[in-house]
Formats: structure tokens, sequence, C-alpha cells
């Protein structure tokens, strides 16, 4: 690899690195009650106070005593459990859910937790307190009926912020890095000692500043704490080298991050503090470091200059942190559990792109962080790369070969998309171009925004299936009374009809986001998180207020794919062609195609029937009731409804789908998302800010696709929607570039909370130098058509197993053999298991 | 538009985001018909000129289709911006593409028009006149060369290899493209190491040679000949394994003295 500009050479990884690893994974992740019982001590003691001090307090008090350990071979410390991997609990926003699934938490499959039997009745104990106290409770409070019915119909869900902390920031670790805590603590004392008591905004400013500096000392008192901890292990120590590494942590920790770092291994320290303690605050996630390689850099270019750090050493500091981010956790509810499967914690680490000047600023680090989640080899941190027309090339080749290893990192962005878009949202020019990412996709202006990024997951299908049933569900009027889908004349009609039902959706998504930013407001500001986001000290008022520089609220959409072709099944089927009418796809729909209906479909089916009746002024009886369930479940099973279903599910399954480069079908994709990200913008927020929509589903498009009926688009009931902006699965059957063409035609510019696309490879696609190189070029196009972001999985052994069972699925699958590629379904049996065999052995 | 652009002819496939048939990412298209009969032919479809049905996974499809230039052309720009990126472009393949040359011509010639880069695979199995028309629109010869010994040749592909190592030589002469040795690896027809030596001091001998490849047999043709209804005649014959074809790597490098890789 090149060896001109850059130094990006292998380092090989350290034995500390591969204990750290196992040490870390050794036990199921356990939830401990430390938190909850201190947060609750201290709020017991402080109720006549004004919220934001209150909450202060009650930061100082966790910090203050809160068990501490340092794990061994570590050499950055701070740990939020004792137990590796562990999570707190977080009641102050929710908790009722955690007390529901006391008995089933350790057994359930997504991201399962250990809790002992004291855990769960200490924090039974202390949730007591809680009872009409929590954010989700106010949020309730100021939600409109029709919101909490839309969501009681699935139509949207905000669960993330409802029942949790925001997070979903990037800090100033910079500022942290140079001036230290003291020096930002100084910052807010001259803030307040230039007020005036008489000043219009004194209540509200004063006490913030105030509840800023209990929480500056807090954290410089837990950073004294391991200070502590490090020099009584080290006195114990007998390993004269681990004595050492523990007087130095020690030494470490007493400087920060209350001063600035004086060097890079401080610096690393510095930082790993400031991530573990803004996530201690409050259970938000989506903590991103952000440009990490660009505020690390002068510390170590600077250590190096002196000599006093070796490459080699700075690469071992780097994998511990990339350890450290792994050994952070959260327990969510079960449902949500499941839309962001994995333990993930979404920090997002960036690295590579251009300075504020427009300038390329790839650095040896940023090589370095590649090479980190190489070694590391775990889901966190979410490593990201700016890719732009001037980024090297060796910067795409090594993190093209991280991508091969089918870890599913790193995700590449586009800052020829991103900086416009985010210009477009009224960020200046330099800004913009020094953008992060939070969380998954969604771009930010670090250190000055709260973007309140993954506001809500929007099933797309959802308002479509409202449109067929003109708002009714189960009874209810769930969305807007539509023109009957039986009596339209034209496709532009239906379109009307589907606009309609998603205005309607959104604005009750509106609704509920905004009630949850009010309750967060009220309840939860959070003044350690406030000392690091500009401006809140001039402002005087915390993120959760509106103190940020810039407010943006995203709720994601997702679905796209099946929007596209739902709208195209319509356009073709039923008015061009005509060879179904609307009546026939309405039935279709409504029996799942003849494949059979669930215990619910049909109770909800027969709700609506009965409803319908007694709408007609026919009195219902529970006789009718039960003729009616009978009926229904006789229709969905007979000969008639069936081979209904087949025809044209044969019918749907000849058109031409979305990611197969179809001109025609690409631009109802693009209208079709119009309709979401157009509406959204529309909103504003109560912190001052405007909504802008996201396209990207995180992993909710399995349980909320799991929510929604049949669509048109030949989707059976309660299958997996379409993941982000990227084609229905097993329906993009030209490849991949295909595919990219025509995910680029939707307008990514416009989708400034993000957009995500997911291509599958199998390693033999990247084998070799001449893979990575057209790989390389593969994004250097999508990016040059304006795509915004693209991640790969590289599939596994037993992806390929499921590809086995479900073809289906898997028609897209280029797998290559001997030199050759192939669609890996259309093999025989035999074949595919060598493949498989080949792939268990690497390449 | 020029007449050249209606051009019709047989193929039976286009597939797209190619990356082991030539430089970078690139679209092969198909075209049927060839004049050899190869044992191990991993695309049995593509032999007989005739359009064909065959079987696959329970479902009958119907192999080959007649389309002009400049419909081909239409699928093959529409990755215009890929091959920018990684130097790839339009690759034909078959099938012997000489088989239809003014169609094969025709192809490349609208290719470099609309400055797109060109490669064939073929074994140059046609008369020269043929190969001489299209050079000049030919970027990147990809051209088979599979035994040394006519009669071997025969018996495995059904016709003697006279032809074939004359246009070689006449192509390399020529100076007009950049020309690789291809050499199918078939177990049991010219596996050995002396055998891969004959072709490796061949393409020496040719001057002009880019590189040599190694391309191991494999078995992903089998199904189709099932499907075609067809007998399978290479057997339980197993591809070369992983140490052999090193071997014989090694061997075509000392012997060559080119650029030498397994694969395409």
């Amino acid at each position: 690899m090149g060896v001109y500009q850059y130094d990006s050479t292998d380092i090989p990884k350290t034995e500390r690195i591969s204990k750290l690893v196992e040490h870390l994974y050794k036990k199921m992740p356990e939830i401990e009650s430390a938190r909850a019982i201190l947060l609750t001590e201290s709020y017991r003691q402080t109720e006549a106070e004004p919220m934001v001090i209150r909450r202060a307090k009650a930061f100082a008090h966790i910090l203050e005593n809160i068990p501490i350990i340092i794990r061994d071979y570590e050499l950055i410390v701070g740990s939020s459990t004792i137990a590796p991997r562990g999570c707190q609990t977080y009641p102050e926003f929710s908790y009722k859910w955690l007390e529901e699934e006391f008995d089933t938490v350790a057994g359930r499959s997504a991201d399962p937790f250990y809790i002992s039997r004291t855990t769960a009745k200490e924090l039974k104990e202390v949730n007591r307190y809680w009872e009409g106290k929590t954010t989700s409770e106010l949020a309730t409070s100021y939600m409109e009926q029709e919101t909490l019915r839309a969501m009681k119909h699935n139509l949207f869900t905000p669960g993330n912020y409802f029942y949790n902390g925001i997070g979903h920031i990037t800090v100033k670790y910079d500022e942290v890095l140079q001036i230290g805590l003291e020096g930002i603590r100084e910052k807010a004392q001259k803030e307040l000692e230039a007020m005036e008591v008489s000043d219009g905004n004194y209540q509200q400013k004063s006490r913030l500043l105030q509840a800023m500096i209990i929480s500056l000392d807090a954290v410089i008192g837990y950073a004294g704490r391991y200070a502590k901890l490090a020099k009584e292990m080290a006195d114990k120590c007998r390993d004269r080298v681990r004595k050492q590494e523990l007087m130095q942590i020690a030494k470490n920790c007493e400087n920060v991050p209350a001063k600035r770092a004086g060097s890079f291994y401080e610096a690393c320290q510095s930082f790993w503090f400031i991530q573990q303690l803004i996530q201690l605050e409050s259970s938000g996630h989506s903590i991103s470091p952000g440009r990490f390689d660009q505020y690390m850099y002068p510390f170590y270019k600077a250590d190096l200059e002196k000599g006093s750090l070796t490459r080699e050493f700075a690469q071992e500091l780097l994998d511990c942190i990339w350890v450290k981010l792994n050994d952070l956790n959260k327990c969510r509810d079960a449902v949500s559990a499941e839309g962001f499967a994995g333990y993930s914690l979404f920090q997002n680490l960036i690295v590579g792109g251009q300075n504020k000047e427009g300038e390329d600023v790839t650095n040896d680090l940023s090589f370095m962080c590649i090479q980190s989640s190489k070694h590391v080899f775990l889901p966190q941190p979410s490593l990201s790369i700016r890719v732009w027309n001037k980024s090297p090339h060796e910067l795409l080749l090594k993190a093209a070969d991280l991508t091969r290893t089918g870890i599913g990192l790193p995700a590449y962005y586009n800052d020829e998309v991103i900086i416009p878009s985010m210009m477009n949202r009224g960020i200046s020019l330099e800004e913009a171009r020094n953008y992060d990412i939070i969380g998954c996709v969604e771009p930010q202006c670090a250190g000055k925004t709260d973007g309140w990024h993954d506001a809500a997951f929007f099933n797309m299908v959802r308002p479509l299936e409202l449109v067929f049933s003109r708002g009714m569900e189960g009874g209810e009027q769930v969305g807007v009374k539509t023109m009957d889908v039986t009596t339209m004349k034209s496709f532009e009609q239906f379109f009307e009809a589907y606009r309609e039902q998603m205005e309607y959706a959104i604005k009750l998504l509106v609704n509920a986001n905004n009630s949850i930013d009010v309750a967060h407001a009220k309840r939860c500001p959070l003044p350690f998180l406030s000392c690091l986001v500009d401006d809140c000290m001039k402002r005087g008022k915390s993120v959760q207020e509106g103190g940020a520089v810039y407010n943006f609220t995203g709720p994601q959409g997702f679905g796209v794919a099946n929007i596209a072709d739902s709208l195209y099944t319509i356009k073709k089927l039923v008015f061009e062609e005509k060879k179904i009418s609307m009546a026939e796809l309405k039935e279709a729909l409504s029996m799942n195609y003849g494949k059979g209906l669930t215990k619910e479909d049909i109770a909800n089916l027969a709700i609506q029937v009965t409803s319908e009746m007694a709408q007609n002024g026919r009195k219902v009886s529970d006789r009718d009731i039960s003729g009616v369930l009978s009926s229904i479940l006789r229709i969905s099973e007979s000969r008639e409804v069936k081979e209904n279903g087949e025809r044209i599910l044969a019918m749907i399954e000849e058109l031409p789908k979305y990611g197969n480069d179809n001109i025609e079908v690409d631009k109802l994709a693009r209208e079709g998302a119009y309709v979401y990200t157009k509406t959204v913008e529309k909103f504003k927020n109560p912190r001052g800010g405007m909504f802008q929509a996201g396209l990207y589903p995180v992993s909710a498009n399995v349980p909320l696709g799991g929510q929604a009926g049949a669509t048109p688009d030949g989707r059976l009931a309660h299958t997996p929607v379409a993941d982000g902006v990227s084609p229905s699965a097993g329906k993009d059957v030209l490849g991949p570039t295909a595919a990219a063409n025509s995910v680029a035609r939707l307008d990514h510019f416009i989708a400034s909370n993000g957009t995500l696309y997911n291509q599958k490879f199998h390693p033999s696609a990247l084998e070799g130098m001449q893979g990575l190189e057209n790989f390389v070029s593969l994004i250097r196009t999508y990016f040059d058509l304006k795509g915004s972001h693209m991640q790969f999985n590289v599939v596994s052994r037993e992806t390929l197993l499921d590809a086995q069972k479900n073809p289906d699925n898997y028609k897209h699958l280029v797998v290559r053999v001997a030199g050759y590629s192939a669609l890996f379904t259309t093999l025989s049996k035999n074949l595919q298991d060598d493949i498989i065999r080949r792939t268990e052995q690497g390449f | 538009m020029e007449d050249y652009l209606n051009t019709k002819g047989r193929i039976f496939d286009i597939q797209r985001y190619s990356i082991h048939d030539g430089k970078g990412i690139r679209t092969i298209v198909f075209l049927k018909g060839c004049v050899l009969r190869c044992r191990w032919c991993c695309n049995p479809e593509s032999q007989e000129y005739e359009i064909q049905q065959m079987t696959m996974n329970g479902k009958t499809k119907t192999v080959g289709y007649d389309i002009t230039v400049r419909e081909v052309m239409e699928q093959v720009l529409k990755d215009r911006a890929y091959y920018r990126r990684s130097g790839g472009g339009l690759t034909l393949s078959g099938g012997e593409s000489l088989c239809q040359p003014e169609f094969a011509t025709a192809l490349l010639r609208a290719a470099k028009e609309n400055g797109i880069s060109t490669a064939m695979e073929s074994m140059g199995c046609a008369k020269w006149e043929v190969i001489e028309g299209l050079l000049p629109y030919l970027d990147q010869y990809l051209l088979d060369m599979k035994h040394m010994n006519a009669i071997k040749h025969k018996e495995f592909t059904g016709r003697e290899n006279t032809l074939m190592v004359e246009n070689a030589k006449k192509i390399a002469a020529s100076g007009q493209t950049e020309l690789s040795i291809r050499i199918p690896v078939i177990p049991g027809f010219n596996d050995t190491v002396e055998e891969i030596v004959e072709i490796a001091k061949f393409s020496k001998k040719l001057g002009n040679v880019a590189r040599m490849h190694l391309l191991p047999y494999h078995r992903l043709g089998q199904d189709k000949y099932e499907g075609l209804g067809r007998p399978y005649l290479m057997g339980d014959v197993s591809p070369p394994d992983a140490q052999h074809m090193e071997l014989l790597l090694a061997v075509a490098k000392r012997e060559s003295g080119l650029d030498c890789q397994i694969g395409g």
C-alpha cells in the first residue's frame, strides 16, 4: 500500500488487546442498580430546587459514590459498571418496561441481560419513587388522542426518546483536550459573574451555569477517584510492569480531564472520561466521537516529534479505547432491542475528509483508527470514512481491506452530497465541511447541534395500507377518509390519496416528537452535556431547552422500495394495462394474497366489517361477530382466494422492480420518498429548529414490517419492509451497479438526516488487489452519482446457509469460485455446500 | 445515427459488474454460437447458434435472443460512470464472438465511438480477415490457448488448433491490441507441467503478450447440461487443487517470463 504521504503500514496487535477483548466477552452483560439508587437518593433531597440543579446534584452524587473499577490490563480507565459490558438504569426516563421484563430480559433473543434477584429488588424499590415523574409519562400527557391512536396502530414509533435519553450528539472533545474542564468551568464562572440578578433570563441562566459548575467539578472528582484507586492498586501490585502502568494511570487521572491534555496518552484518557460520563448522565445513545482523527492528531504529532511516543504504543492506546467503547452498554425494552439489535450504542467515529477550508485532512491516525477496528474486531465504534474527490486512494484501500473481513465496517459517506445538504439547512460552508456522523448515518455540525436524529421510525407502507381502507383499521378511523380506491379513475388519484394519508400521519408524528421534546426539556435537562455544546452557556439554556446553535428533529422513514414497487404495480397493472381491478387488488391484499391470515388479522377484519355494519345503521350482535369471523376465515382459506392471490402475485413478480436501473420505477421511488422528505421538512420543533427527514431503518424494518399487512409490491403481511433506501431483499437481480444506479436516482440531498444503502457481497468479490480496486471504484462511482452513504455486508457462512434455505431472499447474491462469478442460488446443492465450506476457510 | 448500430446479432446474456474478465468493472455481452465443443465448457447454452430451451431449478427458459447493437449499447452505457472510475468497459464473450463477425465488430466499434474500452474473450477460431477487421476497435484480446498438440486439441474440443495458433501469431504481430493468453486448466487434458510448459513457451515466443491467466476447471456449468438434456462428459473430474495450480503458475512464470496469474 501507499508509502508516500501517509504511514499506512500495518501495526501488529498486542497481547493485551486480545486479553481485554476476551475478558469483556466472558459473561452475559449484567444490569446494575447503583446509579438508579444514587439518583433517587439525591432526587429525594432536592425536591424544592430547580430541575437543572437537581439534575446536576444527582449527577454529582452518582459520580461521588458509584463503585469504580480498573480492569486487568487496562491502560485507559473508567467503567460505568463493575461487570464488563454491564449497564445502569435510568428510571427518570422510564422504568415500567424493565420491571415487566425482570423475568424475561435474560432469556430474550435480542440483546439479553442478566439481572440478579437483589438488583431486581433494589430497582423495584427505587422505581416506586418515579411513578408519575418520568419524561415518558409527561410526554404522553402532551400527546393528542389521535397521536396515541396512530401509535397504537403502529403508523410510527417514537420509542427511542419516549423511553430513553436523547443522546445523538458529538460534543466539543477538542475543547476539553485543549483547555480541560477547568478551562470550561472558568468560562461558566465568567458568564455567571457577568450577570445581574435583575437580568430577564437570570433565573434560568444562572441556575444552568451553577448546575454546569457542579457537574464539571463532579467529573473532575470522579477522575480523582480513579487516580486514587490506581495509586492504591499500584502500591499493592507485585508485577513491576503493571505497577508502572498503574502509576501512569494515576498520573493521567490526576491531570485530565481537569487540565489540558499534556500528552497523547492523556488525551486518550481525557477523551474517554468525557465519552463515558456523557452516557452516565443520560441514557441517550449514539454519543458519537466524531472526527477523532482530527482532534487527537495534534497530540499524536507533538509526542512523535518529541520522541515521547512510538507509533506502536499509540496504536495500542487507540485499541484500548476501541475496547472501552464496547464496555459501555444499554438495556432497551424488548421491542426496541429488536429495532437496535446487537447491543449497539452507535458511537460513530469518523476519519478522513476535508477541513473547514476544503483541504483533505486525512492523517496517519485516520489509518490507525481503521487498524484498530481490525485489531479489536468488535462492533464499536461504528467506524465511518468520509469520502470525497480528494480522498487519498490508499485510505479507501485500507478501508476496503477492513470491509472484506466481513465485520460490516466501515460505512462510507459522501462529502460531495452531505456538505451541500447541510448548507441547505442553513449551516455555513465552513461548518458543513467539518461535519461528522451521528449514530447510523446522520450528519451533524459537531459541538453545536442538538440533532434529535433517530426521532422516530416511520413505516412508509402503513399509510399506503390505509389508502385501501380509507383510513379505517380495526374499527377506528386511524388515517384520513380518502377516496374509495375502487372508484379511482387514475393513478394520480391514488397517489394523491397516499399523499393525504402520509401528510396526516406525519403531522401526528410531529405531535408525538414535540411532546417528547418538551418533556425532556422540563424533566431531564442535562447540565454536563450542555457544558460541551455551543451555545448553551451564552444562551443560558440547556441542550434540551434549545441551547444548541443548531436544532433539528430527524425522524426516519423506511420502505422506499416497497412504496416504489407498490406504486408501480398500481400504475401498470391497474391503470395502464388494466390486468387487474382495484377491487381485486384490495381483496388480494386483505387476504394476504391467499397466503393465510393470522388470528389478529382476522379479528381486525371482523371488527372492520362489523363496525361498517354498525355505521350503516345495523345493530351488531355477538352472533353477527362470530358469523363474520368464521366467514372471513373460510374465505381466506378458499381455493378462489388462493388462486387469485397466486395469479396476481405472478403478475407482480413479472414487473420490473426498484433496484434494477429501471427509470420508470426509480422515478416512483423518488416521488414516493419526496412525499415523506418534503412533508417532514415543513415542521418546527420546540427548540426553535426544523424537522429534517432521514431514510434509514436501523434494524426496525424487520419488527415494524411484522406489524404491516400485505402490500401491492407482492410483499406478504408481517414480513420485513425494505431496509433504508436499499431495494427489497432479493429484488435487485442485475448486480451492484444497476442497484446503485437506482438508489442514486433518489434525492439524497433533501434527506439531510441521512440515507442508508446496504449492499451484500461474498468475500471473493473483494479478493486480491484487483478486488479491492474494483470495490473502491464501485463506491466512488455511487458517490459520483450523488449517493450519500454506502455500507457493505460481506456475507458469512451463516448467510449462505440461510440463502440455501430461503433462495428467494438471495437471488442477487454473487459468489466467486475458482475465478468465476455465479449467482449463488442458481447453483446445485453440492456446489453451494462447497462454497459454504470455502467461506468457512476465509476466501 | 449510423447504420452499423442497427446490426443485429444473437446473444444469450448481458452481465453487469463483471470484474474478472478484463480491467475494472465491465459489462459482458455473451454472444451465442461457437465453433468448438469443449467438453468442459461451462456455458453449454452458448454453443448452438439456434435459440434453445433450458430448464434450471424447475423453470424452463428460452436461451438466446436477437438484438441490435444499439439496444446492447443502451445496456452497456448504463454503467459508463463505473467504467470511468475503474478503467472498465465492454467485454465480448460467448460462445465465440467471431462466429458473428459483423455484429461483434459493430459492437466493439460502437463502444469505442462512445469512448468505452473494449475486451474480447475468444479462441481466435475464425478467418484472419475477420479478426483483422475488428482489431482496430479492440483494446484487450483475452485469447484462449488450450493445448499445443493438435490431435489432443481435436479430441477434447472437436477441432485442431492449427488455425488458432496461426491467428495468435498474427494478433501478436499486429501490435494493435493488448494480448493476454488464457489457459483453462483441465484435469486429464492439459494439467500436466509439460503441457503448461508448452503453452508458456509458445506465449513467450509470440512476443507482445501482456500476461497469462491460468483458469482452473470448475463445475459451475454441470447443471446446465442437464437443463439442456445433454450428458456432462466431464463425469466426476474434480477441479485442480490449489497446490497444483500454484505449481503450474510457477512453471508458467518461469517458462514464459511473463506476468502470470490464477483466475481472470
